[in-house]
């Protein structure tokens, strides 16, 4: 954990020699708590100070990159408990679990469908990040041709299941220049595991019933010079995986707990109910996982999965907003009507989409409303009749356009009357208050 | 290698509140809803026991309500033309207790009448034995004259009167006092706000074990993060000792998700978007879950597969893991 100035300090030589070209050790220890200067600027410092230092700037959550060609997903480098108190980071990684017995034909069709998977929320396109292909078959041939057939379509991270050893080395002998992940290292076969995730420079997974038992696994194979160690705690049910995922990110966070400073991986998908999936999933993704592996993969499973995630991990500091602006919507012409609506992303988005899903032209002017939605700006004073008069005047919204009609939010009614103050020669039209209904809306009333 | 896991004893406990009444306290209802209790964050079993599992409500209306999903109408079918069939149809769904939510007009378009409003909430009571929720259309004149005769019309039901905002609380919080009822307060999810709604309502008179805070979220994809960060928040200054941040939790994840154009609309939407109804309920499970992990007592429901899925999620989270 990050140390403090003081505590750095304490750590330094107390010379106050000036070599690092400060005045004292203790002006240095504070430029160095800061980040702002590098632990080598001093000459003096001794090998035991120079430890324990490189050890408390390593992140309590060691970050973890599965990769392959061109893509790849993070788990890890998390530093809060609750999102409030600075962000979450590393978005979840979802993969999706394969068995290798699945026919090569409705193995190539799932993930041919997955592959052509992407669905837009507020401007991202959001995808899933990989696979999990399981040796269910317990052979060797039929684990890699299953992998050989996946990567004939897809180039997304992988992480292999299967506790045996020699056949997982034949999975990896085809992933060369790739960070897969392992599934798993276990008391019985960690020594040998651990040999090969070193070997193929892959990232491993370290399962136990008990924090004990993997924090001792992960101390162990951490000697052997593994270090990208992903934690399984083999609970499967709601409440235990809760439990162990709290206290391992409490144990690596509030007491930077090294033996269990790595992401988690969730099994959502071991179920053989696909709405308890998706509630294991949603928990996974509010509380700790880094990887979740899910079996079910239709859209309507996936697309909530994938658009809480975006949720959870947005900095709550920072509403995702889009630039002010006129946006031209269907190529309008002077004639077309202008509407009017805030740069709070989920806002601009419902209703950018909905105007464009009608196939009918306009203008749609996007104040600056300090990336609040509609009734939130309007409360806070930032979508109120002089900001929109100010914004449709900064951006010459006059000039585009010969018919100056001006349609508000539904929402916003009560602002129709002082608008049509600021704004004397333009017609302030109210529109409907869901995006829903502007289409319809568009077709008759404008 | 043994691990000291680190606990936190907190000192704040969140309040209990009973809501219904059964004959031997006055009430008609076959049984009562309790929550409340924490004194850890949601469900870890491991810090401290959690007396009160969350609960789930059905959302029900006075009438066949003009603005919801084409998917809800479906689903709920002919109970929705009558209230007192909808409670009935509600209780058999498994939900633990009901939330009725008055319309502002009847179908025809005009104001709804505290005589139909009072008829409505006592055929929910003769056909559920359920305890209940009634909410008001959510305009402020109109809320109170609604909900006075309500309560009037049910003294010592213990229901829960809905919703105390800042600009409109003294007529319901009053009535809920004089005849034996609950409040539930609305803030729009900041910690601060809640809490000085609290303290107003409080300091009427009302004891703090018949008042239910609503912080207020968003749907999935709608602003659902501020809801859940607002939740924790509130939880932890509760846990922390806040006595005003010390009440349960109430959320409405089945009209924020079936107000999602995910869930309303079937027709002319992406592809990626998947199937409609199973898109639909998931939303809202998704929302509810969601909701439930950051602290949430009663998750307010509007699709019955969703009762079900949010009391097993319930169940399982209620079970103690057997290393704790
Ligand atoms: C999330 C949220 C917040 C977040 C901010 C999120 C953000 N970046 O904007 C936070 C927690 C910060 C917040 C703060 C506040 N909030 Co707030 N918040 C909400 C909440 C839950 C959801 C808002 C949202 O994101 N909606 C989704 C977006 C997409 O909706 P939208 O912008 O309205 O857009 C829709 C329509 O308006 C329409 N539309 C949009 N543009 C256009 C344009 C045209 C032409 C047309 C036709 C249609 C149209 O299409 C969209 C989709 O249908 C609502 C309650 C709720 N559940 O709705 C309260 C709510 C908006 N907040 C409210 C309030 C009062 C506040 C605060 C003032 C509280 C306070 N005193 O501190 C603060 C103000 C902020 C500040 N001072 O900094 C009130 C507003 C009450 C009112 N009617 O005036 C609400 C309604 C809650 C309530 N019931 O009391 N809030
Ligand atoms: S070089 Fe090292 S010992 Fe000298 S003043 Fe700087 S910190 Fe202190």
């Amino acid at each position: 954990m990050a140390l403090s100035g003081i505590q750095i300090y304490k750590l330094l030589p107390q010379t106050n020699c000036k070599d690092c070209g400060f005045p004292t050790c203790l002006a240095f220890a504070m430029k160095l708590a800061a980040k702002q200067v590098e632990l080598a600027a001093c000459p003096h410092v001794s090998e035991e100070s120079k430890e324990t230092l490189a050890e408390s700037a390593t992140p309590p959550i060691r970050l973890v990159t599965l990769k392959s060609n061109g893509h790849e997903v993070k788990a890890g480098n998390e530093v809060v408990l609750f999102r409030h108190e600075k962000a979450f980071y590393h978005k979840p990684g979802l993969l999706i679990r394969l068995r290798d017995d699945l026919s090569t034909e409705e193995l190539k069709k799932r993930v041919s469908a997955l592959e052509a998977y992407a669905v837009n929320y507020v401007g991202i396109s959001l995808t899933i990040d990989g696979y999990a292909v399981e040796a269910t078959s317990g052979n060797a041939e039929t684990f890699t041709s299953a992998i050989k057939n996946l990567r004939e379509i897809s180039k997304r991270p992988l992480i292999l299941i299967t506790k045996n050893v020699d056949i997982q080395a034949a999975g990896l002998g085809l992933l060369e220049g790739e960070n897969p992940l392992l599934y798993a290292a276990d008391n019985d076969n960690w020594e040998a595991l651990a040999d090969l995730a070193k070997k193929h420079n892959a990232a491993l997974v370290v399962s136990g019933s008990s924090l004990e038992e993997v924090a001792e696994l992960t101390e162990k194979i951490k000697g052997k010079g593994v270090e990208d160690l992903v934690i399984d705690h083999k609970a499967r049910r709601l409440s235990d995986s809760l439990m162990f995922n709290t206290q391992t990110r409490r144990l690596a966070l509030k007491k930077n707990f090294r033996p269990l400073g790595f992401p988690i991986i969730s099994f959502p998908g071991d179920t053989d109910d696909s709405a308890k999936e998706g509630i294991l999933a949603t928990q996974a993704i509010s509380k700790y996982a880094g990887f979740i592996v899910l079996d079910t993969y239709s859209p309507e499973f996936i697309y909530p999965l994938l658009v809480l995630r975006q949720n959870i991990y947005t900095d709550p500091q920072k509403p995702i907003q889009v630039q002010p602006g006129v946006y031209e919507i269907n190529d309008p012409k002077p004639e077309d009507p202008v509407l009017v609506t805030t740069n709070f992303s989920i806002t601009y988005f419902s209703v950018a989409n909905e105007v464009e899903g009608s196939g009918l032209p306009a203008w749609l002017v996007v104040t600056d409303a300090e990336g609040m939605s509609v009734l939130t700006a309007w409360a806070a004073g930032k979508f109120d009749s002089e900001r929109i008069a100010k914004d449709v005047t900064r951006f010459k919204v006059a000039e585009k356009v010969t018919r100056k009609l001006l349609v508000i939010p539904g929402h916003v009614a009560v602002l129709s009357g002082e608008l049509e103050e600021e704004l004397p020669d333009w017609e302030i039209r109210v529109g409907p208050r869901e995006a829903v209904d502007i289409p319809a809306f568009m077709k008759q009333a404008l | 290698m043994p691990i000291e896991i680190p606990k936190d004893s907190w000192p704040g406990t969140v309040n209990i509140v009973t809501i219904g009444a059964t004959a031997e306290n006055g009430g008609t209802r076959s049984r009562t809803v309790t929550v409340g209790g924490e004194k850890t964050l949601p469900f870890l079993h491991f810090e401290a026991e959690i007396p009160y599992p969350p609960v789930t409500a059905l959302e029900i209306k006075d009438r066949r309500p003009d603005d919801w999903s084409p998917l809800l109408l479906e689903t709920w079918g002919e109970v929705m033309d009558n209230p007192g069939s909808w409670a009935k149809a509600a209780e058999e769904a498994g939900a633990d207790l009901l939330q009725l939510s008055l319309s502002l007009t009847d179908k025809n378009g005009n104001p709804t009448t505290p005589d139909t409003a009072v008829a409505a909430v006592k055929d929910v009571l003769k056909s559920s034995g359920l305890p209940l929720m009634v909410f008001g259309p959510g305009q402020a004149e109109k809320d109170n004259e609604l909900l006075v005769p309500i309560a009037e019309a049910t003294k010592g039901e213990r229901i829960v009167l809905g919703i105390c905002e800042d600009k409109n609380y003294r007529t319901i919080v009053a009535t809920a006092m004089a005849n034996d009822h609950l409040v539930s307060g609305r803030t729009p999810m900041d910690v601060n706000l809640a809490k000085q709604l609290n303290i107003l309502i409080h300091d009427m008179g009302l004891p703090l074990n018949r008042i239910l805070m609503d912080p207020t979220t968003g749907a999935l994809g709608y602003g659902i993060e501020y809801g859940f960060s607002a939740m924790e928040r509130l939880r932890l200054a509760a846990l922390q000792g806040d006595t005003m941040t010390q009440l349960p939790m109430i959320v409405t994840p089945g009209f924020e998700a079936w107000k999602a154009k995910e869930a309303k609309v079937g027709e002319d939407v992406p592809k990626a978007w998947g199937d409609w109804l199973n898109r639909a309920i998931n939303w809202e499970t998704t929302t509810a879950i969601t909701l439930m992990e950051a602290g949430a007592d009663i998750l307010v429901l509007r699709h019955p597969e969703n009762v079900r899925r949010v009391k097993m999620a319930i169940d399982e989270l209620m079970t103690i893991p057997q290393t704790a």
